[in-house]
């Protein structure tokens, strides 16, 4: 069977069918009227009422929550480290978030999560069709956002077509100005909730406020103002149709078994109005009142068939279960529903669900290795990296005593919090003799030990000398390993030293 | 020709109103947004000549109400990092060279200045890794001709070598057989000499070593360790800046060698030649 919320219910009394709220409207974006040349009619949803709006309305609050919000989150490091948990610091080229923290070098653990997120949204797309454009797409919840202040300040579909329509009077300037001030407002925030990702919040409102913040971040707040008041409040489904490419690409992650918000046609057609002693025989369950057409966000009806502009945001789906409700129809007439299932009732056979197919169970199985791979590798990095970089210019100097000397120059990256002391020691070369510039300390056993301030980059010269007799061949493989003195991390790093050929 | 526009009804348009030879035109005027773009770039570039420069003149070009120059943008930038470097100049100026060496900050940006100042100056003769060449020193090992601490270097690069600096660092070995002082027998000899100071398995002709102390002793010392007063290399040493073949040192015997370094005094100013000093000394073979 098919997904139907709180189906079987029938609490509402039956009303009269003649009072069922009708509209006589044709879909705004119907096929016949979508010229590309034809300029944007304006769209004016009403307002849905159901599980789904409700569902709607939770994603709203909680994604705009956590947009708004989490800059503002504290998450304790250290001295000297941003105490902000969610913060991209450029200036200083580390990304925090809670216990994480990515060096610009690691880089490739942000690329992971975007393939992550790029497959995740491939499942629910090949399950569930359009979840993410119809309920956490950020164009869908701000252009929602903007519709609630559109109600509030010009009313209900029928009074904002007729304020549209209406000649300009003292009323109408008001309703308006405040509608666009309003916009105008959370396009600010939206704008301004961005550059605290970027730098520390409170420090950054402080500044905003005496107007003496960086001017990047005025320019970015502007830009998202400019942006938010114009896609929210304007371009609105524009932007789905023509902007932006994922209704092009999703079409191939979706199959006959993928749940989409459909018009179940062979349950609703012949479709006509419907008097309240008339029978149901020889008819179709759709009673023409159009409410699926005049909920739309994206101006277009549903009956007919799946459509590039559908979002499936399914208001559609509340709206007609409401009047299914009031007429005593089973509700689900719009549902979510998948083509296999139409092949199955023309059929006779039982609808179903089919969620496990090949496909899902491919992108779920690349999930799990690439969500297992990122853990993995963010639970086992380590805390130091070594890097030895061979001088190249010259290979080799040879001194006065007949030792051939050779540089290196050894990075160590200390990426812990604390103050860190290394030693140094060389495996694989014989009789020897170590010289760090700069470094004094040494070990009860004689090697240098270098101490490396808290999440600081370290370089040292250091040079190796062997007597040319002791050089068995020209060049030699060996490693030189630097071991934290408290024993708990240690890098191995292959290098060679190289003498003359004879 | 004018006429009324008409209603077209295939196109459901109407006409221009215009018509040639009985052909009428669709009015189908451009998208307002285009128009709109279009009025705020003409209003925009109006503005723009106003305030920015923007027109030729026959010598000249009109400055614009900002008087906005980029060349006066670089200007300032350049200045303003001379400015930010004077800082630090003045710090190496005021240090002496083992201050600098050992104060972080003052190293880190000698280093930097002098690696930069090395590649423009010095590459050219000893190489981009100051490995030298035949005739021009390695600086990087640990033999200097005229002394390898921090302020044999700096006075090395200041006053240069046999150059035209009043102080410059001179010194002359004779050409032993041009200047007749010594016949060609004795100078091969003498080569065989110089060459088993480093290689003991090398014989030697006897008498040689009475030779050697009469002619080159004074300079390279009775044990031929060298002098860096005179600049006179080590002759017991595996490191030659010739070359240790008997040939080339008949050849270094009997006419002499006079490599020439030029001083730095008058082209580079003196917290530069600071910064190369440290950079130099730093390359490994310093004392």
């Amino acid at each position: 069977m098919t997904f139907r919320p709180d189906s079987g219910s029938a609490k509402t009394p039956i009303i009269p069918h003649e009072k069922i709220d009708r509209a006589k409207v044709e879909a705004v974006n119907k096929a016949e009227h979508r010229s590309l040349y034809a300029a944007q009619k304006k769209i004016h949803p009403k307002r849905a009422k159901g599980t789904f709006r409700t569902i709607k309305w939770w994603v709203m609050i909680v994604t705009l929550g956590i947009y708004y919000f989490s800059p503002w989150i504290r998450w304790e490091r250290g001295p000297g480290i941003p105490d902000q948990a969610i913060l991209v610091d450029i200036a200083n080229s580390r990304f925090y978030f809670f216990f994480i923290e990515i060096w610009p070098q690691e880089v490739y653990y942000i690329t992971g999560l975007l393939v992550l997120a790029a497959i995740a949204l491939f499942l629910v797309t090949s399950t569930a069709g359009r979840i993410w454009c119809g309920y956490t797409c950020p164009q869908t919840v701000w252009v929602d956002l903007f519709l609630v202040v559109e109600r509030f300040f010009e009313g209900e579909r029928n009074a904002r077509i007729k304020l549209d329509k209406a000649s300009w009077s003292s009323a109408k300037i008001f309703k308006k100005i405040a509608k666009h001030i309003t916009w105008l407002v959370i396009a600010v925030l939206t704008g301004g909730a961005w550059v605290f990702y970027m730098n520390d919040a409170p420090t950054l409102m402080h500044q905003l406020i005496a107007f003496d913040a960086p001017l990047t971040t005025y320019f970015w707040i502007l830009l998202l103002t400019f942006t938010t008041y114009l896609l929210g409040g304007f371009a609105r489904e524009q932007v789905c149709t023509y902007m932006c490419p994922w209704p092009r690409i999703q079409a191939v992650m979706m199959d006959e078994d993928s749940l989409a918000v459909m018009y179940r046609s062979d349950r609703g057609e012949p479709r006509a109005p419907h008097k309240k002693n008339d029978t149901w025989d020889d008819r179709g369950d759709c009673i023409q009142c159009r409410q699926c057409v005049v909920v739309c966000p994206m101006g277009i009806d549903i009956r007919d068939g799946m459509q590039l502009e559908c979002i499936q945001c399914s208001l559609c789906i509340d709206a007609c279960d409401t009047v299914m409700e009031q007429i005593g129809r089973p509700k689900g007439l719009i549902t979510y529903d998948s083509l296999a299932n139409f092949e199955r009732r023309e059929k006779e056979e039982p609808e179903k669900i089919h969620i496990v197919r090949p496909r899902t169970l491919l992108y779920t199985i690349f999930m799990i290795v690439l969500g297992g791979s990122i853990i993995w590798g963010l639970t086992h990095r380590s805390n130091l990296e070594v890097n030895v970089l061979r001088d190249r210019n010259p290979l080799f100097v040879q001194l006065s005593s007949g030792d051939i000397r050779n540089g290196y120059t050894v990075k160590i990256l200390n990426k812990t919090h604390d103050i860190r002391k290394f030693s140094l020691s060389i495996t694989g070369l014989k009789n020897y003799d170590m010289r760090v510039v700069g470094v004094q300390e040494k070990t009860p056993e004689g090697m240098p030990i270098i101490e490396v301030d808290r999440d600081r980059l370290r370089s040292v010269k250091v040079y190796l000398s062997v007597h040319r007799e002791n050089l068995p061949t020209p060049s030699i493989d060996f490693s030189i390993t630097a071991t934290d003195l408290d024993g708990t991390s240690v890098s191995n790093n292959a290098t060679t030293f190289k003498g003359p050929n004879k | 020709m004018s006429t009324e526009p008409e209603y077209d009804e295939v196109t459901k348009t109407y006409t221009t109103g215009h018509e040639w030879d009985g052909i009428k035109e669709l009015n189908t005027p451009l998208p307002r947004w285009w128009l709109w773009t279009l009025y705020a770039t003409i209003i925009w570039s109006i503005g723009y000549w106003i305030v920015m420069p923007a027109w030729p003149l026959i010598n000249d070009h009109t400055r614009g109400v900002l008087g906005y120059s980029q060349r006066d943008t670089v200007n300032a930038e350049l200045a303003a990092a001379k400015n930010a470097r004077l800082i630090f100049s003045e710090k190496l100026l005021n240090a002496d060279l083992e201050t600098i060496e050992n104060t972080p900050e003052l190293l880190e940006f000698a280093m930097a200045g002098g690696k930069a100042v090395f590649g423009d100056n010095c590459a050219g003769c000893h190489g981009t890794g100051a490995s030298g060449a035949k005739g021009y020193p390695n600086l990087n090992d640990d033999d200097w001709l005229w002394g390898g601490s921090l302020d044999e270097i700096h006075e090395t690069i200041t006053v240069g070598i046999r150059g035209v600096h009043d102080d410059t660092r001179l010194s002359d070995m004779p050409a032993f057989l041009t200047d007749d002082m010594l016949d060609k027998d004795q100078i091969k000899n003498m080569a065989d000499y110089v060459v088993s100071l480093s290689d003991n398995t090398h014989t030697v002709p006897e008498g040689t070593y009475e030779v050697f102390q009469e002619n080159c002793a004074a300079c390279h010392g009775e044990n031929a360790k060298g002098n860096k007063d005179f600049g006179a290399p080590n002759l017991t040493d595996g490191i030659w800046l010739y070359g240790a073949d008997k040939e080339t040192l008949i050849s270094t015997i009997s006419y002499s060698r006079k490599g020439v370094m030029p001083a730095w005094a008058d082209r580079l100013d003196p917290a530069t030649i600071k910064s190369l000093a440290v950079f130099i000394h730093s390359l490994g073979g310093g004392k």
